[in-house]
Formats: C-alpha cells, structure tokens, sequence
C-alpha cells in the first residue's frame, strides 16, 4: 500500500516531487508509488552540488537490482544540496520516500515552474488513471 | 563452504620449485630494491586441500554433462568430447603465438579451411576468427560499418535496434559511436515495417536484427526490411546469437546481411565455461571485405600466411589470431558433422522447441502462437495474475526438479518472460520429463505457491540476498 | 556422426504432436527463393574415430618446438597438473555464465576468489570476473577513463606491446579519441619528460606496461604524479604476470587501472587464446568498471553465498548507456588462474626469482657472443633485448633445431635493427641454454 500523498508539494508525471522551502529552493524527491516500482534501491548517484539542470533533464540516477533510472528534476535551478545519507543508505528513499528520501535541494530558477506540477489531489487521480 | 583463503596456513604449499641450476645472480642487483614487492598474500593450501576445494565447488554447480539446460538464446548443446580431446593435441596446445608460420601450418590451415566452412555455411564473402565473443564479434562487425561510411565520405551517426534485442546490439553500436535508436515489434513478434520506414534516414548505418529474433520467430518480412534499409544506404547487420535455427536450411548472405557475428560457443557446439570463453567469428559480404582486422591468412605457394598488409582494415580487435583452441573444437564439430549433420542438427533444435511449444502452450500463456523456430518464449503473465507466482518463482522451482532453468524476464517486450531454447541433442524423453515438471509446477503455483517462492528447497545454498549484494557490494575477501 | 538423440519412430510422435506433416513445414517462413537447394560446400561428416585421425594429422603439421624464446605476450610457463584436472571437471567448462546462483555456487566462489588474488596481486581494491585478454583490458580502460573524465585524448607508451596499441587505437578510433604515443629512453622506458610536455587538460588516460614490451620495468611513481597533477588517470599493464610474484604492484605505486595478459597463470600458449584479460581497479571505480562482478552475500538461511552483482554498469540491463558491451569474458581461464595461483601460493615469488635467474644467465651467455650488445640499461624481469649482428640469420638457425628464436622488434620499431626480443622461463635449463648460446655461434 502507498503512504497517503502529502499536500505540502507538487507533483511531475514522472512522480518526482518538488518541496518549495519559502527560501527560494525545493526538496526534490520521488514519489512513494515510484519508489514502489523500483523495488530495493540499492544506490544512488547524486549530482555535483552547483550543477545546473533544466525542468525535466536528469538529475540522478537510482539503480535497484535489475533497473537502472534517472531521476528528472521537476523544476529547474542549481543543485545546492545532496541527500548524503542516501550515499550510506539508498534504503531511506524505500522507506521515506516523502521525507528522509529526499534527493537533492534545488535553488529555483523559476518558482512559477512549481505550479505548473500537479497538487496532491492531482497527482492521485492521476495515479488512478495510469492504473486503470 | 569455506573460501580458499580461510583454509591456508603458512607453510604450506601444493607446488614445490625445482632449485635454480645456473650461477646465482643476486637479486638486488637485478632489480633495484624500490620495485620489489614485500609481502604476497595468496593461500597456503595443501595439494590435497586445494584439490577438494575445488572439487567440492564444482559439486556446487551445473553443466550441461549433468542435466538439461534449456537457457534460451544461450544453445546450450552438449559439448562432444571428440571436440575437447582434439583441442588437447599438444600440436594445437603447446605452440607460441609468434612461433614461425613454417611451424604452424597445421594452425594455419585450420584457421584457414574454417574461414571457408563458414562463408559457404553462411554465404559470406569471407569471415574473421579474431573477435573472442559474440558481443566482441558485434564490435568488430558494427567497426568494419563505421569504417565502410567513413571511406565512402558519408556520415551516419545512428543504428537501428529491435525492441527484442539482446542488449549487446545496443552497447556495441554505443561503444563505436553510433546513437542507438529502437524499432518497435509488430503484433506478430516481427519489425513493425511502418517504424522501419519511418526511422530508415540517411542518418542512419545499420539495422540491426537478429532473425530469427529473441521471439524464436523467423523475420517473414526480410526481403521487405533489407529493401527499406537499403534504400537508404544502409547496410543490415546480423546477430547470429540464433544460427542454429537455420544450418544448411538458408544462409544470411543470401537473405542479404552485409555482416553476420557467430557465436562458436552457442551453435557449433564448444563449451562455455562457465562465462567464457567464447568465440565470435564475424563474415562479411563483398562490399566490406577490406575492413576485416588483421592479420589475415593468405595463402601461397609457399603455404599459409599471415598478413597485414590490408590498408583499409580497421585495425586489430584483440591480440595474436582469436581464442584458437575454441576454433579447434568448433571446427572438430564442423567436420564430424559434415552439412547434412548441420541441417539435421538444426532441424532436430526446431522440432524439439516446437514440441515443448505444443506440450506447454495449454499450461503458460504463449504471446506469439505461431511455428517457432530453435526456441519459444512463454509468459508467467496467468501464474502471476492467479497465484501471484512470478517467472522466477517458477525459475527457482525448476531447479528441485534438476534442470536448469530456462532464460527469464528476456525478451523484454514479453512480460515475465520464459525463454526456452532445448537444442538438437536432447531426446524426446527428456522433453517429456521437462514438461512434465513445467506442468506440475504450474499446478503447484495454483495449489500451493509458497513452495514456488520458497525454491530452491534442493541445493545448499538458498536463495540469495541480491539487494545486500549490490547495496555493500563485497567483492573482494578482506582478512578480519 | 552427429549429436542427435531422435530416433525415427521419435520424430514422427513430434510431429504428430506438433500437427505437421513434414519437417519442412517449419520452416514455411522462410521465403521460399531463400531455401537453400543444395547443402553448403563443406566435407563430409565423419566417423569419431576419421575425426580424430583428421585432427592429429593436422596438429602434427605444426613443428612443437624444442624450446621456445620468445615472450612478447605470451609466456611459456611450466602449468601444475591440478589446473588441469580442475578445469576439465564437467560441473566447470560446460556450465554457461552463472545466472542462476544458487546452481552456480562453485564457479562464482571460485571467481570471487580469483578477484581477491588478483586484487592484491596488482595492489588494487577491486578486479573483474575477467576480460577477453590484456589488449581489450586495456583499450577499454582507456575508453572508461575517456567517458568517466569526459576527455578525448589517450596517451600510449610505445614501450608497450605493438599488439595492446593496436587494439587500444582501433578502440579509440571507433570512439573518436585521440591516441598519442610517447617515445622510450634510452634506457628503454617511458620518457617521461616528453610525457609530461604532452599532458594536458583533455588526456583522459596513459597507458603504460610494467613489465614492458622490452622487458624493462618501468618507474611507475613519477609517472603516477605527472598523470595525476593533470586530472588524468593511469593505466598501468603488464607482461608476464609471474613478475608479479616479486614486483611492486603498480596498484601500490599509483595506478588508477592495473590490467594485463593472466595467460601465464596456468594456461596454455594455445597459440594465442583463449587468453584471460586481468583488470583491476582502485576501489572509486567499483560501478563504473566493465565486466562481470561477483559479490558475497548471504542466502535466507543466513549462509554465505555468491551472486553476480552491479550488474547495472552491464549492457543487459543498461543497453547503450552500459560501461562496455562485453557479454561472455574468460571465466574458465580465470579458473585456471584462481588454481594455479592457489597451488603456488607464496611459492610464486620463488618461481618468479627463478624466472630472473635464468633470464641474467640467458642474458650473459649471449653476451659473450661476438657483436652481440645489450640495447636498453633499464632492469629487466624475465625478457631483455640485444642487438646482434643478423637477427635473421639467428632465428633461422633456431628455427633448425626446432627452437622459437627471439621476437624480431625491428617488424614494430624500424630503428632496433637487429635487435631480438628474448624470453627466458623457469622451462629453460642451463643445459637448453647452453645448447641455444652454441647454435647461434
């Protein structure tokens, strides 16, 4: 069963999440459903901080066994923070994909970006449809 | 079981160095003392303890001479022990790469006479030995393309791939350069034409297919496909992971590939060895005989050479003539065989596939219900939707009953795929027995499915904790 | 003589059971003009007992030598008879790559121990299940580094194999780098001012053997600090690695890559292959190495076991992104190696001084014959090179008496004329080597 989807953030069809922090950057995450599919993370390839990346281009990498994906950012901006502790223990994103699994902080570039993602109610409907 | 590190202790040692029989030169001054090493920590085994180590290991695992081994796009025939005594000849064995080739006549010719079975097998105009593998002999053959549009002036930058690819097409064509595009299949496991037509630009070098593909299904539409490729300037490349599904029954020169990779371990018949090595003779048709690697063997009035003299070779793909001694047994198979052994061979594989096919089709979905050719690919699509059983479940399980399992979640485009590929040498009997186990093992998952994901409940070792593996990845022992 | 089990009776239940009436019919796919009409032109089948004739007949048209001289890649090594025995077990050399693990315990525990030697063999945190042979180990070194640094440029010592350059350019050329090569000393080793006037900020990589192709060794530490003070990485090979059983792993001394020909490690000459390409690596490049990995795990019961892992670098699962293309590698050699290397134990540093042994006295004796020099001052393992008055005329004179003379360097470096590559193993006595030393006066 997936965790409820929290309401404080917005949503990428390729179930990414964006966190605004009111401080002109973003959490970027995946969502709960995605890290479903992926089954066991067992490592992830965080980006350089200062990097830049465009809405939708890739911004890590996650590896389960048998799969390898690319994280895309849902907003663009300069990575200005790592998950480091996914370094040690990819498992967080399994186990709190919402909170402790978050990825990278982005400094937005654009914040009009982030309402142009899904809300929660979106993004669920959404998940509904792709399952139908 | 213990690793070999844990069962040494200083002092001992199973192979004893004779004394030195010249005058002592001292070491130091031979070699300066800063590039000598100080300690070398490998095991201290007792010949006696070395050898049931490895004895016990190889207890721990399966080869074809104990069972079954139906790992599809693999071929995994039974190795003829003519072929391994052959290649043990110390004439075959004993000589040096660089020894004079009026010492080596004998490799010469072999090499030589097996270049020519091939290209008549084939239809090619003529083939290297040189790559090590099939995915080395994909390299080769995607290079001699790159090379064949850099003489004619033209840039291509891309290569067309199946859906139903092995991945090696689309890791060679990235390792030359190329940008690697894919071709949908149609309904009927074939190239979707449509998407052929579409994709096939000036842009574009190679199609790449396999045929018959990773389906086991033949490409009906080929004349249609090399048509549509080379209307474009390309050239088709062949994987040829599946030649034994046609020996002496078509050959690829004919249906119009420019160059055809083999795999001596899977169709003629040498043995794998658990991972390698392999062999990966690559034929090319007229136009690309000029990009074969060197050296190649000429032959004169004064018998076989080597040559290099080919300027517009791509070069050389791997050092001294290829994995030889796997070229001795292939062609020891080849000349045991003869042409009709070959056809028989490959109609024998087919007839065998198509038997497990018809025996299995009521138990496991089958997505392409059409004649297949040496293999057919089932789905475990109904074990999961009715038991929640996966393939590897069912993998696992086959395993209790002493096979080894079929090749699984391969081709991608078949959910939960089971590709099985049983070859020529085995009997009825054994087919039957191997059906027999797939039919039980699909009532199981309905009756009791935990048995299924418990598998395997035969072997010492149960199954493995893969997420552990890759998450503090331990590959190297460490003393504690 | 074929493999097939199927009697007549056989083949018409399975057709019954399949619902055709003819063999043929299952081939209906095939356009009909592409059936061939007629068998391919190729001889005979024959009886088991023909083949075997046929096959000794052609393995006696080579001339087995009397002796062999010549290295250069490929070392002829005295192989203790359990290598042989283990790899000829049917549980090893007929099983395929070991997907299924739990049916695979014994050649994936063998592998992962073969990594471990190999790993403190070359000074190195990590090593592959094998590549093909030291050529592509290190051309796809050299493209790893390219991709990982994101650079073009590789830098090749000419005083590494003409073959491993061969290959590492045909690799490169594929992938549109750049391969520069750089000139040896007169000592015959890398010169490493001129190395150090071409680094610069788009070389990738330098590829660099120790032993070299000479034999000479090289001093792999200033080379090291050069590569590195310019963000490149090094890539350090070998030649025989049985001088590995005294050497300095170039591990040790800086090395980002240590790959090499494993060959010597209880296979046979085979002339040339299957050979067994070593590549090792410091630990960093753990997910960016081509190749197949074993790792040590543990089963449900808690057991230790082993599986292949990270197999996510590996084209089956990353396609066009994957580290390299390689597919099957050299596993049965690598078997062969794990032995052999587990039966000498520390017994390799006491072969691996034979080998020196014998290689100072070689070298003296043909010394002493007239016109005969010494080409390169540089310390060598188990291979040296002198000039003589016709190298030619030398090996013809071995090749008489049935002996592979040296290795003629003048064919890949037009300015050693006459100068003869020479090998000398543990399988010369002085009594061979006498007997050379008056064949060649």
């Amino acid at each position: 069963m997936s965790k409820q989807t929290p309401a404080d953030r917005r949503y990428s069809r390729d179930h990414e999440w964006a966190k605004d922090n009111g401080d002109g950057t973003a959490l970027i995450g995946i969502s709960d459903y995605a890290q479903e599919m992926l089954t066991d993370i067992v490592f992830v390839e965080l980006p350089a901080i200062g990097k830049k990346v465009a809405k939708g281009a890739p911004v890590a990498v996650v590896e389960s066994v048998k799969s390898v994906s690319d994280v895309y950012t849902p907003v663009s901006g300069e990575v200005v923070a790592v998950n480091n502790k996914l370094e040690e223990d990819p498992a967080l994103i399994n186990k709190d994909a919402f909170g402790e699994g978050w990825i990278v902080q982005m400094r937005l570039a654009n914040a009009a970006e982030l309402s142009s993602l899904m809300d929660a109610a979106a993004y669920d409907l959404f998940l509904q449809e792709g399952k139908h | 079981m213990e690793l070999i590190f844990e069962k040494s202790k200083p002092g001992r040692s199973s192979v004893s160095i004779q004394q030195s029989d010249v005058p002592a030169t001292d070491i130091d001054t031979a070699i300066d003392k800063k590039y000598l090493r100080t300690e070398l920590d490998l095991p201290e085994v007792a010949e006696v303890d070395l050898i049931r180590h490895y004895t016990n290991l190889s207890r721990r695992n399966f080869g074809v001479d104990l069972g079954f081994y139906p790992l599809g796009s693999c071929t995994m025939k039974y190795n003829p022990k003519v072929n391994e005594s052959a290649a043990s000849l110390p004439g075959f064995t004993g000589l040096h790469p660089y020894a004079a080739d009026k010492m080596a006549q004998g490799n010469l010719q072999l090499i030589y006479e097996m270049q020519q079975y091939l290209s008549n097998i084939f239809g090619m105009a003529q083939f290297t030995l040189q790559p090590a593998a099939g995915a080395h002999g994909e390299l080769t053959g995607v290079m001699m393309i790159k090379k064949y549009f850099e003489k004619q002036g033209e840039k291509r930058h891309r290569i067309i791939i199946p859906d139903t690819a092995h991945g090696t097409n689309p890791a060679s064509g990235a390792l030359c350069g190329f940008e690697t595009i894919t071709l949908r299949s149609n309904n009927e496991g074939g190239v979707d034409i449509e998407h052929l037509k579409s994709l096939m630009t000036e842009d574009v070098a190679a199609l790449m297919l396999t045929n018959p593909n990773t389906l086991g299904l033949f490409e009906r539409n080929i004349e249609e496909v090399s048509r549509i490729v080379y209307g474009k300037g390309g050239l088709l490349y062949g994987d040829g992971a599946n030649a034994n599904a046609f020996l002496g029954i078509a050959r690829p020169g004919d249906l119009g590939f420019d160059v055809i990779q083999l795999n001596l371990h899977k169709t003629f018949s040498t043995p794998h060895g658990g991972g390698g090595p392999g062999s990966g003779p690559v034929g090319v048709s007229k136009s690309l005989i000029d990009y074969l690697p060197v050296p190649q063997i000429v032959k004169t009035a004064d018998g076989y050479q080597w040559s290099d003299n080919f300027p517009d070779t791509i070069g050389r793909v791997r050092t001294f003539y290829g994995n030889f001694n796997v070229i001795v047994k292939a062609y020891t198979y080849i000349r045991s065989l003869g042409a009709e052994g070959l056809r028989h061979a490959t109609e024998m594989a087919v007839l065998n596939a198509n038997y497990i096919k018809e025996k299995l089709k009521p138990y496991f979905d089958l997505p392409y219900d059409r004649v297949c050719m040496h293999e057919c690919v089932f789905s475990g699509k109904r074990q999961v939707a009715e038991s929640g059983v996966h393939t590897t479940d069912i993998a696992k399980r086959l395993i209790d009953f002493g096979y080894h399992p079929p090749t699984i979640y391969f081709p991608l485009i078949v959910p939960e795929a089971i590709m099985i590929e049983p070859t020529e040498t085995e009997s009825k009997e054994t087919l039957d027995a191997f059906c027999e186990a797939m039919i039980t093992i699909a009532c199981e998952a309905k009756e009791n499915p935990q048995i299924l994901k418990d598998a395997p409940l035969s072997t010492e070792i149960n199954r493995l904790d893969e997420v552990l593996a890759a998450r503090k990845p331990d590959v190297c022992w460490k003393k504690t | 003589m074929d493999y097939t089990p199927h009697t007549d009776e056989d083949i018409a239940q399975m057709k019954k059971a399949i619902g055709i009436a003819s063999l043929e019919d299952m081939f209906a796919d095939i356009p009909e003009k592409f059936c061939l009409k007629r068998l391919p032109d190729i001889p005979a089948s024959l009886s088991e007992q023909e083949t075997m004739a046929l096959m000794q007949s052609l393995s006696l048209q080579n001339r087995l030598p009397q002796m062999t001289l010549t290295g250069a890649g490929a070392y002829h090594h005295f192989i203790p008879a359990v290598v042989g025995h283990i790899i000829n077990r049917a549980e090893f050399y007929t099983a395929y790559t070991p997907y299924q693990a739990e049916i695979s315990q014994g050649i994936l525990q063998a592998i992962y121990e073969y990594q471990t030697m190999i790993a403190h063999l070359t000074g190195t945190q990590i090593a592959n299940a094998s590549m093909y042979d030291g050529s592509s180990a290190m051309a796809e070194a050299a493209i790893l580094s390219a991709k990982t640094l994101s650079r073009d440029k590789i830098i090749i010592a000419r005083s590494v194999h003409p073959e491993y350059r061969a290959v590492t350019r045909t690799y490169c050329w594929a992938n549109g780098y750049e391969v520069v090569e750089i000139p040896f000393n007169q000592s015959g080793q890398l010169d490493l001012p001129v190395l150090q006037k071409e680094l610069a900020e788009n070389v990738a990589a330098v590829l660099v053997q120790s032993p070299n192709f000479f034999g000479g060794i090289e001093d792999i530490v200033p080379i090291a600090e050069a590569v590195h003070a310019h963000g490149a990485l090094l890539v350090a090979g070998f030649t025989d690695g049985t001088a590995l059983g005294i050497l300095k792993p170039a591990g040790e001394l800086g090395a980002d890559f240590v790959v090499g020909e494993g060959q010597s490690f209880g296979n046979s000459l085979n002339y040339g292959g299957p050979y067994l390409g070593i590549f090792a690596a410091q630990g960093k490049f753990l997910r960016r190495i081509p190749g197949r990995l074993v790792g040590a795990t543990v089963d449900k019961k808690g057991q230790r076991g082993f599986v292949l892992t990270l197999q996510t670098r590996e084209q089956h699962i990353r396609r066009e992104k994957a580290t390299s293309n390689i597919c099957s590698n050299e596993a049965l050699c690598a078997l062969a190696a794990g032995v052999y290397l587990a039966a000498l134990g520390k017994n390799l540093q006491k072969l691996a001084l034979l080998n020196v042994q014998k290689t100072q006295y070689l070298k003296k004796q043909l010394l002493q014959l007239s016109g005969w020099k010494e080409v390169f001052a540089a310390p060598v393992y188990n291979e040296f090179v002198l000039s003589c008055p016709d190298a030619g005329k030398v090996n013809d004179k071995l090749k008489k008496e049935g002996i592979v003379g040296g290795y003629e360097l003048q064919k890949d470096y037009p300015k050693l004329k006459n100068a003869l590559l020479f090998c000398a193993t543990e399988m010369l006595s002085k009594e061979d080597m006498d007997k050379v030393v008056a064949i060649i006066k």
